[in-house]
């Protein structure tokens, strides 16, 4: 019924979830659990948490994070235009250009909202 | 592609280019605009849809593709582009006060309405898998942000979140259908799909009918039909009124495209498959959506199981849809009654937003006692609401609620038929209801008078009663004119 194509897939999917599983089981019967403090931080070696990990985070990361995405994304359709911009001749100059000013609607009207001031 | 073939196909779709940058203009004009003259943006949204109504409606006749086949102008996607602009339309002019009375004046709204009637517009033209889920998001993200636009009030948030949670789950299951189609078939562009499965390459018809199934769930979400309306009244009741009229028409009318182009010119090959399907989604709607209205005091909520009940009856029609001699006439059906709906659901909120008062009072059907004695011409325009939403004559909502019996009974499903017409019987109960407070109880209702809101009500209340006349030569025409695509 599945085509066979699908079959390595399948056996990847049953080897992955089997091995995660037999390994989980082997190091809960056979390991020796002698608990301290140190060992049961979120990050063992790591920098010690202060505070609960529930507390409020400032609005502000979001905002940079959102105008983020914007940039990235900006990148993602620049790169591949680069790379072919000289194939592409003024058709693609002209449909990236289309592309840039929409997305720089969006950045000005996030910088004059004041989405990039940190205070 | 050269740049004359790209510019070319730009004007092909120019009510569409045009409304994307319009929005641009208009998210930069909101930035020079002070805090207190906000609404100046509401008569630019509008001015900007109707000229885009103008520009559709230059369009009817053409037949074209356009970007290598991923959009399509033909008369499906103008009668679509008329309707959703004209449903934008709508929007501001509900909007323009409520929102100055609320304090809830911001200029985001009027943007992301734009911004949402491009996406829908998108999707009336989608003749492509992928621009059928570009569009989905471009209309569904601003319509999140809109159900939050009263923020803080916590119901109003809450509704945003549980929106976008929803919907982001919903827009899941369409990806995954897409991409199970895609897998079988090696494309995602409408033509290329039916073209796949007629000459008998298609890899697994198994795996390609889960893939439709799973469309079907992911836009079921989308117009709220029974087993994904759960977020419905929540959403509806806590959203702003004006965003909830907006988004009661705009996001079904957008939903029913998608399933239109998507059913019908995609996977009328998996119709006997699909068909038990919405055969049982179509009364479970109808039942569940009448019969819980019942139990709604809130009025906000009684029209949100009131839409859920109405997309159970656009859905029931498309039971016909594999059938050669019937799909036409089921989309035929299925977008005269979107528009009958859409007339009448904007009406009822017209009213219901000149009833409300601040902090969500005013929306209990006891805040409709005395209206007939205090204010007639409103309550006479309810009363034609009710009356079309239940499906009397001589209103709109009867004459489209006969085209879809018609064709549900033609396509053989006379049990479907008979669970719509006892569940219509059922809404009368609470639709009536209504009437009932209106002119056989006391009391002293205030209305807000708005010069906007008093003439959407006229006007659709006028409309639902004067179009009945010309109902029968309406439906041919466009039959006629939506159909040539098909």
């Amino acid at each position: 019924m599945i085509p066979n194509e699908y079959l390595p897939i399948a056996v990847l999917f049953i080897l992955a979830t089997g091995l995660a599983a037999l390994v989980i089981i082997l190091g809960h019967a056979f390991g020796p659990r002698r608990p301290t403090a140190r060992k049961l931080m979120p990050y063992e070696s790591g920098m010690t948490p202060i505070g609960p990990g529930t507390r409020r985070i400032r609005v502000a990361f979001y905002m940079i994070a959102v105008d983020f995405i914007l940039f990235d994304i900006e990148v993602v359709f620049f790169l591949p235009w680069a790379v072919y911009a000289r194939e592409l001749s003024y058709y693609g100059l002209l449909v990236i250009g289309i592309f840039t000013v929409l997305l720089l609607v969006g950045f000005i009207y996030a910088w004059k909202k004041g989405a990039l001031e940190w205070e | 592609m050269s740049i004359q073939e790209f510019l070319r196909d730009l004007t092909y779709l120019l009510p569409f280019t045009y409304l994307v940058s319009w929005a641009a203009v208009l998210l930069i004009v909101d930035l020079f605009l002070p805090d207190d003259r906000k609404g100046l943006l509401a008569p630019l949204a509008a001015l900007g849809m109707a000229v885009g109504i103008g520009l559709s409606i230059l369009q009817v006749g053409q037949q074209q593709a356009a970007f290598n086949g991923l959009a399509m102008v033909d008369g499906f996607s103008i009668f679509m582009n008329v309707l959703f602009l004209g449903i934008g339309l709508v929007g501001v002019a509900l909007a323009y006060d409520y929102l100055k009375r609320m304090g809830l004046e911001r200029g985001e709204y009027y943007i992301l309405l734009v911004f949402s009637i491009t996406g829908m517009m998108l999707m009336g033209s989608a003749n492509d898998l992928i621009m059928v889920f570009l569009a989905l998001e471009l209309l569904s993200i601003p319509l999140y942000v809109l159900s939050g636009l009263a923020r803080p009030q916590q119901a109003s948030e809450e509704a945003g979140i549980k929106y976008f949670l929803m919907g982001a789950f919903a827009s899941g299951f369409v990806v995954f259908g897409i991409a199970l189609i895609f897998g079988m078939t090696g494309t995602t562009s409408i033509p290329g799909i039916v073209s796949t499965v007629s000459s008998g390459t298609l890899l697994n018809p198994l795996i390609f009918t889960v893939g439709g199934g799973l469309m079907l769930v992911g836009l079921g979400f989308k117009v709220a039909v029974v087993p994904f309306h759960m977020w419905t009244p929540d959403v509806y009741e806590g959203a702003p009124s004006a965003v909830t009229a907006f988004m009661s028409n705009g996001a079904k009318a957008a939903g029913f495209a998608a399933l239109i182009r998507v059913l019908v010119v995609a996977l009328p090959s998996i119709a006997t498959d699909l068909t038990p399907v919405i055969w049982i989604i179509a009364a479970l709607t109808m039942i569940l959506g009448n019969v819980v209205a019942i139990a709604q005091r809130n009025i906000k909520r009684l029209l949100a199981y009131s839409s859920i009940a109405h997309a159970g009856y656009i859905l029931m029609v498309l039971v016909a849809y594999g059938s050669a001699g019937l799909a036409a006439q089921a989309v035929a059906a299925a977008l005269f009654y979107l528009v009958a709906y859409t007339l009448t659901n904007f009406g009822a909120w017209a009213v219901v937003i000149a009833l409300e008062k601040k902090e969500g009072r005013g929306l209990m059907l006891e805040d409709y006692s005395g209206l007939g004695n205090r204010h007639m011409g409103l309550a006479v325009a309810m009363t034609i609401f009710m009356l079309s939403f239940t499906g009397v004559p001589p209103t709109l909502g009867f004459v489209g609620k006969f085209y879809l019996f018609n064709v549900v009974i033609e396509g053989g499903y006379i049990w479907l038929a008979l669970i719509g017409v006892l569940t219509s019987l059922v809404s009368a109960y609470y639709y009536l209801r209504v009437v009932v407070y209106m002119f056989m109880r006391d009391g002293e209702p205030e209305v807000r008078r708005d010069v906007w809101v008093n003439l959407t009500a006229g006007v659709t209340a006028a409309g639902l009663v004067a179009l009945t006349i010309f109902a029968a030569p309406l439906f041919d025409w466009a039959t006629r004119a939506v159909l040539a695509g098909f």
